[in-house]
C-alpha cells in the first residue's frame, strides 16, 4: 500500500530538476538566480530561460513545478522580489514558496489564482500563525518549521484547514527557521536577507599540527583530529565551549532523514514531504528522491534504500530530528 | 522627541531579583516604557507571571508606560493558551513576539517585538494596517534599512541600542544541552547564568551566550556612537535590553547622549568604565558582520 504524501524534491539546476523528475518526484522547487531565494550559492539556481525549460519538461511529465520566492526584501529595494512574483505568475508555475508577509500581499492581491505556500523561513508553528496566513493572503499549504514532533504536528493538522509540508531528508536547521541571525552576526550575511547561511566565501580549512581546523569569517567553528572527516563549517553544527567542556552544543553534524517514520507522518495528516538540498548534484537528486519515492509507495525493500540514503547524509550520520522529543 | 524603553526581561532571575530590579527602575530610571512578560520559555511563566501584576502596578505608578511582551516561539497547545491570555488583556498595549499574537491583536493598536520579520515597507505597512503602531525591528537590519522603514512612515521604529541581541531561538535548549539535561527535565538551569551562559569558540574566542532555548550575542549591542544617525534615519524608540548590571547607570548613560547632554566618546567611555569586562559590538548597523565594532569605544 503507497501513502498518500507527495513527493516535494529540490533542483538547483536543470540537470538536477530533470534528474527529479525522471527518479519519481511529485513536485520540484526552484528558484531564481539571485537574492531572491534561500540557496543563493554561485553557479546555483535558474535563469528565466531555463525556469521556462524546466517547467515545461516537468509538466510534461505530470509534475509540478515550485518557485521558491522566501528571503526577505531589502527594505527600499523590493523591485527583484516584485519581479521574480510577477514572472512566476506569467509562467504558470504550479505555486510560490513565500515568506514575506508583504510579498505574500502583494501576491494575494494581484495574483490570486497563483497557488500560495507559506515558506518554512516565516515560521508558522502553531495553528493561529498558520490561521493568520491562510486567511489573510490564502495560503493553501504551509512547510513547517522543524520545532514540531510527530504528535505536535497531528494535533496542528487537526486544528488548521490548510495543507502542510514537511522536511524529510537532508539538512537540519536547529533553529527556527528564518528567526535566525547567527550566520550574519559571523560573517554579514544572512538567510533572510541574502540567501546564504555560513556562506563558502567565508569558510577556511587550515592544518594546524595533525588537526585539520575549520574556520568561518576567522571564527574557529570545528577541529578535527587526523582520521576524523572534516565537514563544512555551518555555525549551529560547530562544537563550542561552554562551562569548560567543548561540546556540539547546539547540534552534532547529522542529516534528517525520516525513511522510517513516513506511515507515521501519513497519520498525522501530512501532504507532503520535502527533501532539501537545491545545492546538490544530480546524482545525490536522482538517488534520494528514488528512495523515497520507493518507500512512499510501499515498494522499498527496507534495507537497501536506507543503506544508499545513508551513504548520502551529512558525516553519514542521520536523525528523525525533531519529530521526536526526545531531541529536545 | 526620542524615547528611551526597556525590553523585556529575557533572563530567568528569581522573584527577588525581578522585584529588586524593576522597584530600582521605577524610581531611578529615566525611562519611557518597559516590556514585561516571559518571551524566551514557556516552561518559566509560572514562576514570573505572578509577578506581573505587582511590577505593573509599581512602575506605571513611577509614570512608566507598560508594555506586554508574549511569547516569542510558540509551538504547543500550551505556548498557544499563553499568548491568548496575554492578548485578551484589553486594556495594555501588547508587544507581540510572533504572528500567532499578530493574528489575535489585529484589529487593536499593538506593537511589534524583534522576533516578527519586518525586513521592508510592504510588510510594516501591511502590519500598520492590522493596528501595529511600533515596530522593534529585527537585529540584523542595517541602518540603510531602518531608514527606510522610518520613512515609510506607517508606524513609529524603535531599534535595540543596547545589551545583547537575539539571534535564534530552538525548540532544543542548548542551556539545557550545556548542562548535560533535557529540556523536560531541565531543572530550570538557565536560573544560574542570569546573564546568559557565554559560548566561546574551540579557541576560547568569546563568541555567543545561551539563555534557555535563546542564542544570544555574546557582545553586548552598544549604539551610543551611533544615536545621532539613527536619529536622523528616523528612529524614534530606542530599547535597551536588561543584563545583569547596572542597568540605572545604563539608562543614565543613554538618556544623556540621547538628550545631547553629552556626546558619544563621552558616554562610551562612561559605559566602558561600568562595564569594563564586556565586549561592544555595532556591526549590523552598518551592514557588517554583527559582531564587528566599527565605532571604537
Amino acid at each position: 500500500m503507497g501513502l498518500a504524501l507527495e513527493l516535494v524534491c529540490p533542483a538547483g539546476n536543470p540537470a538536477a530538476l530533470r534528474a527529479a523528475v525522471d527518479a519519481g518526484a511529485d513536485a520540484v522547487y526552484v528558484g531564481f538566480r539571485d537574492a531572491t531565494n534561500a540557496r543563493n550559492f554561485p553557479g546555483l539556481n535558474f535563469s528565466r530561460k531555463e525556469m521556462t525549460e524546466g517547467l515545461d519538461y516537468a509538466h510534461g511529465k505530470k509534475v509540478k513545478l515550485f518557485i521558491a520566492i522566501n528571503t526577505f526584501p531589502h527594505a527600499g529595494d523590493r523591485g527583484p522580489w516584485i519581479q521574480a512574483i510577477d514572472d512566476a505568475a506569467a509562467m504558470a508555475v504550479d505555486a510560490v514558496i513565500l515568506a514575506d508577509i508583504g510579498l505574500l500581499a502583494y501576491a494575494a492581491d494581484r495574483y490570486p489564482d497563483l497557488r500560495r505556500h507559506l515558506s518554512v523561513q516565516a515560521s508558522a508553528s502553531s495553528a493561529d500563525s498558520i490561521a493568520f496566513f491562510s486567511e489573510r493572503f490564502g495560503v493553501r499549504r504551509v512547510v513547517l518549521p522543524r520545532v514540531l514532533t510527530v504528535d505536535e504536528i497531528a494535533v496542528l493538522n487537526a486544528d488548521i484547514d490548510v495543507e502542510t509540508e514537511v522536511f524529510a531528508f537532508g539538512g537540519l536547521c536547529v533553529m527556527a527557521e528564518g528567526r535566525c541571525s547567527l550566520s550574519s552576526y559571523t560573517t554579514g550575511q544572512s538567510p533572510n536577507l541574502n540567501g546564504v547561511c555560513s556562506p563558502a566565501s567565508a569558510v577556511a580549512y587550515e592544518r594546524e599540527g595533525r588537526d585539520m581546523v575549520s574556520r568561518l569569517a576567522g571564527l574557529t567553528i570545528n577541529r578535527f583530529p587526523e582520521g576524523e572527516a572534516a565537514g563544512y563549517p555551518t555555525l549551529c553544527k560547530g562544537r563550542f565551549s561552554a562551562r569548560g567542556t567543548t561540546s556540539y552544543l547546539f547540534e552534532e553534524p547529522t542529516s534528517l532523514n525520516t525513511i522510517d517514520i513516513l506511515p507515521d507522518l501519513a497519520a498525522a495528516g501530512v501532504s507532503a514531504l520535502k527533501i532539501e538540498g537545491r545545492q546538490r548534484g544530480r546524482a545525490y537528486v536522482a538517488e534520494v528522491v528514488a528512495s523515497f519515492r520507493r518507500a512512499i509507495d510501499g515498494m522499498d525493500g527496507g534495507k537497501d534504500g536506507r543503506v544508499r540514503l545513508a551513504a548520502m547524509s551529512e558525516g553519514a550520520r542521520q536523525t528523525e530530528g525533531v519529530y521526536r522529543k526526545s531531541w529536545r | 522627541m526620542a524615547k528611551l524603553t526597556l525590553g523585556p526581561l529575557l533572563f530567568n532571575w528569581s522573584a527577588g531579583k525581578r522585584r529588586d530590579f524593576y522597584a530600582r527602575i521605577a524610581d531611578e530610571a529615566s525611562i519611557d516604557a518597559v516590556y514585561l512578560g516571559e518571551v524566551v520559555c514557556a516552561k518559566r511563566a509560572p514562576f514570573s507571571d505572578p509577578l506581573l501584576p505587582d511590577l505593573i502596578e509599581r512602575l506605571e505608578r513611577a509614570g512608566k508606560a507598560v508594555v506586554l511582551s508574549t511569547l516569542g516561539l510558540v509551538m504547543s497547545a500550551h505556548d498557544r493558551e499563553m499568548v491568548r491570555r496575554t492578548c485578551e488583556v484589553a486594556d495594555r498595549l501588547i508587544e507581540a513576539n510572533d504572528l500567532s499574537a499578530v493574528h489575535r491583536l489585529a484589529g487593536r493598536s499593538f506593537t511589534l517585538g524583534p522576533l516578527v520579520n519586518v525586513y521592508d515597507e510592504g510588510t510594516l505597512s501591511y502590519l500598520a494596517g492590522l493596528g501595529a503602531i511600533r515596530a522593534c525591528l529585527p537585529p540584523e537590519l542595517p541602518l540603510k534599512a531602518v531608514r527606510e522603514l522610518a520613512a515609510s512612515r506607517t508606524a513609529e521604529i524603535e531599534v535595540q541600542v543596547f545589551g545583547r541581541l537575539p539571534l535564534a531561538i530552538s525548540a532544543r535548549c542548548p542551556h539545557a544541552r550545556a548542562y548535560k539535561l533535557h529540556k523536560d527535565n531541565c531543572q530550570f538551569v538557565c536560573g544560574e547564568d542570569p546573564d546568559g551562559l557565554p559560548v566561546a569558540t574551540m579557541d576560547h574566542q568569546p563568541f555567543l551566550a545561551v539563555n534557555g532555548l535563546q542564542t544570544l550575542s555574546g557582545a553586548y549591542a552598544n549604539y551610543l556612537g551611533d544615536l545621532p544617525a539613527m536619529r536622523d534615519a528616523g528612529v524614534q524608540w530606542f530599547r535597551l535590553s536588561p543584563q545583569d548590571c547596572d542597568m540605572v547607570r545604563v539608562t543614565m548613560i543613554f538618556r544623556s547622549a540621547l538628550d545631547g547632554a553629552c556626546d558619544g566618546e563621552e558616554a562610551n567611555a562612561s559605559l566602558a568604565g561600568l562595564i569594563p569586562e564586556v565586549e561592544f559590538a555595532d556591526g549590523f548597523l552598518g551592514g557588517a558582520a554583527g559582531r564587528s565594532r566599527c565605532k571604537p569605544s
